[in-house]
């Protein structure tokens, strides 16, 4: 919204406290669409070249160290190729990949926190107002979600609470854990610091956390594209490309949003949810 | 507007859309610049890892008490061949090490001579590349003792340690490090395990261990030291068995 022409804002609201339904707006920056977009790459390539890599030993353990004879907590599945990079069993080329995008994704998430403080990205648009965190507010947000009502009008182009929520956890909790626990597999790190492994109690337990984080930041993808499905992906991604992002008129009737993306069955599952609260209220 | 992209389509372009990514990343893998694209990534771990260790920083030791109850066992168990059942069954009597190459007085030492020498003991984390991990004690001669008294040349850059295992394509085993990594304290040719002598699956008479890397890198069967100025010459001129066959990283830090 900063850096518009004024014939632009003429066209598109530029001030998205006063966006209608129906106005485009400028809802992300830049450097917010650069890193999403080289984060995505990257996180893509770790997690799929980390199948790979967890095809070489398929076994978890918890304590200082873990191999055959030891007891395990979990074995995780043999992943089928088309999930891994590369397709069939190469352990050493996995590890290249992993390795060479495992820099992009440090080093993105970094710029992204650097950037994002500096623009102040992160101080409006990811911090709690006393207000977003009321429990009726945040009892409200839990409704929406669970009956798919997407914010519509000006509140469109602000995250609402769970979305902060959980970018806040991705961000600052998810994705800097995945660093730590994946350095710290490093023979040649832990010989400059081994206070990580000491804290959650050695290295079989590290590797264990880095497979529970990419699996949470799998959970996280999962929801995250379902979500841009449900809401109108071409808008959604669209934004996330251009920044620029139609405000949904509002109010608008769930049910017409959901008949448009949502696989029919869903549609009838939030349906027959909706018909018994109403019944219930009733 | 947002009704542009159908449904179908958007699911249809996904699959699609999957499916080159899949096929693209393995043509990619395959193609010999983009391999070095993503190589650079090692050279940036390699480089970074030495800027951020003291040359000396050591690896973690732990307490008799934290060791793994079975140390696991790896790759080739017992070595083909008669030489080493002959050494075997002599109890490596007649088995000597040469330390040649760029050094001023080369030397070879008998098993006995090894065992003589001042002595290191540590109970330290062997981690497989694979991802599990085994601790365990190692009493052994640290290698620095043999460099010092061969007199390395300034020119040498690399040891090689050339092993008596015949792999799956008849190479014998070999791996190198830095001299880096070859004057740290912890760098040892290790000749017991948990207080007895080495078994032959965990590379008897005689194994390195150099601590702050992967495990393919500690060479199992030791028969002979070299120090060379480039790896160059050395089977397929990447360092090691599995760096030549396979593709691993040389320096395994990571």
């Amino acid at each position: 919204m900063i850096d518009l022409t004024a014939q632009a804002a003429s066209k598109r609201s530029p001030e998205p406290l006063a966006a209608k339904g129906g106005d485009l707006a400028y809802k992300h920056r830049l450097p917010t669409r650069l890193w999403h977009w080289t984060n995505a790459l990257a996180v893509i390539v770790l997690l799929m070249s980390g199948l790979m890599i967890s095809n070489a030993h398929p076994h978890l353990y918890w304590g200082l160290f873990g191999a055959n004879f030891d007891q395990l907590w979990f074995n995780p599945p043999r992943f089928p190729g088309w999930t891994t990079i590369p397709s069939t069993y190469n352990l050493a080329l996995a590890r290249t990949w992993h390795l060479f995008f495992a820099w992009i994704f440090a080093f993105g998430l970094l710029a992204h926190m650097v950037i994002g403080l500096a623009n102040r990205h992160i101080q409006r648009d990811l911090t709690f107002r006393r207000a977003d965190l009321s429990p009726a507010h945040l009892w409200q947000d839990v409704k929406d979600h669970a009956r798919l009502r997407f914010p519509t009008g000006a509140a469109a182009l602000s995250y609402n609470v769970i979305q902060k929520m959980t970018y806040v956890a991705v961000i600052f909790l998810l994705l800097p854990t995945m660093i730590v626990s994946g350095l710290s597999l490093s023979p040649g790190f832990n010989a400059v610091m081994h206070w990580p492994l000491d804290l959650v109690g050695g290295r079989a337990t590290m590797r264990s956390l880095h497979f529970i984080a990419a699996g949470l930041i799998a959970a996280f993808i999962a929801v995250h594209v379902v979500l841009v499905v449900l809401a109108g992906p071409y808008n959604e991604i669209r934004s996330m490309l251009t920044g620029w992002f139609r405000v949904p008129p509002g109010p608008v009737e769930p049910a017409v949003a959901r008949e448009r993306w949502a696989p029919r069955i869903i549609g009838q599952y939030f349906a027959r949810v909706e018909r018994t609260a109403q019944e219930d209220a009733a | 507007m947002s009704g542009g992209i159908g449904r179908r389509a958007l699911i249809t372009g996904a699959v699609a859309g999957a499916g080159t990514l899949l096929s693209g990343c393995d043509r990619l893998g395959r193609d010999e610049r983009f391999q070095r694209l993503l190589r650079t990534g090692e050279g940036g771990n390699y480089a970074v890892l030495r800027l951020l260790q003291d040359r000396t920083a050591l690896a973690q030791e732990f307490r008799p008490d934290q060791r793994s109850p079975v140390f696991r066992m790896n790759g080739v168990r017992m070595p083909n061949g008669d030489d080493y059942a002959r050494h075997l069954a002599t109890g490596f009597a007649d088995w000597r090490i040469p330390v040649e190459g760029l050094v001023a007085h080369p030397q070879a030492y008998s098993m006995a001579q090894l065992r003589a020498m001042p002595s290191r003991t540590q109970i330290t984390r062997h981690d497989c590349v694979e991802g599990w991990s085994a601790i365990g004690k190692w009493t052994d001669v640290p290698l620095r003792l043999l460099l010092d008294r061969a007199g390395v040349s300034p020119q040498a850059r690399f040891v090689v340690f050339h092993c008596a295992d015949p792999q799956s394509n008849g190479t014998m085993y070999y791996e190198s490090i830095d001299r880096i990594d070859a004057a740290h304290p912890q760098t040892i040719l290790a000749w017991a395990l948990n207080d007895e002598l080495l078994p032959p699956g965990n590379g008897a008479p005689l194994r390195l261990r150099v601590e702050r890397q992967l495990g393919y890198k500690q060479a199992k069967y030791v028969q002979r030291i070299e120090l060379v100025s480039s790896l160059a010459g050395i089977n397929g001129g990447k360092g090691g068995y599995w760096e030549d066959v396979a593709g691993y990283e040389w320096y395994a830090g990571l």
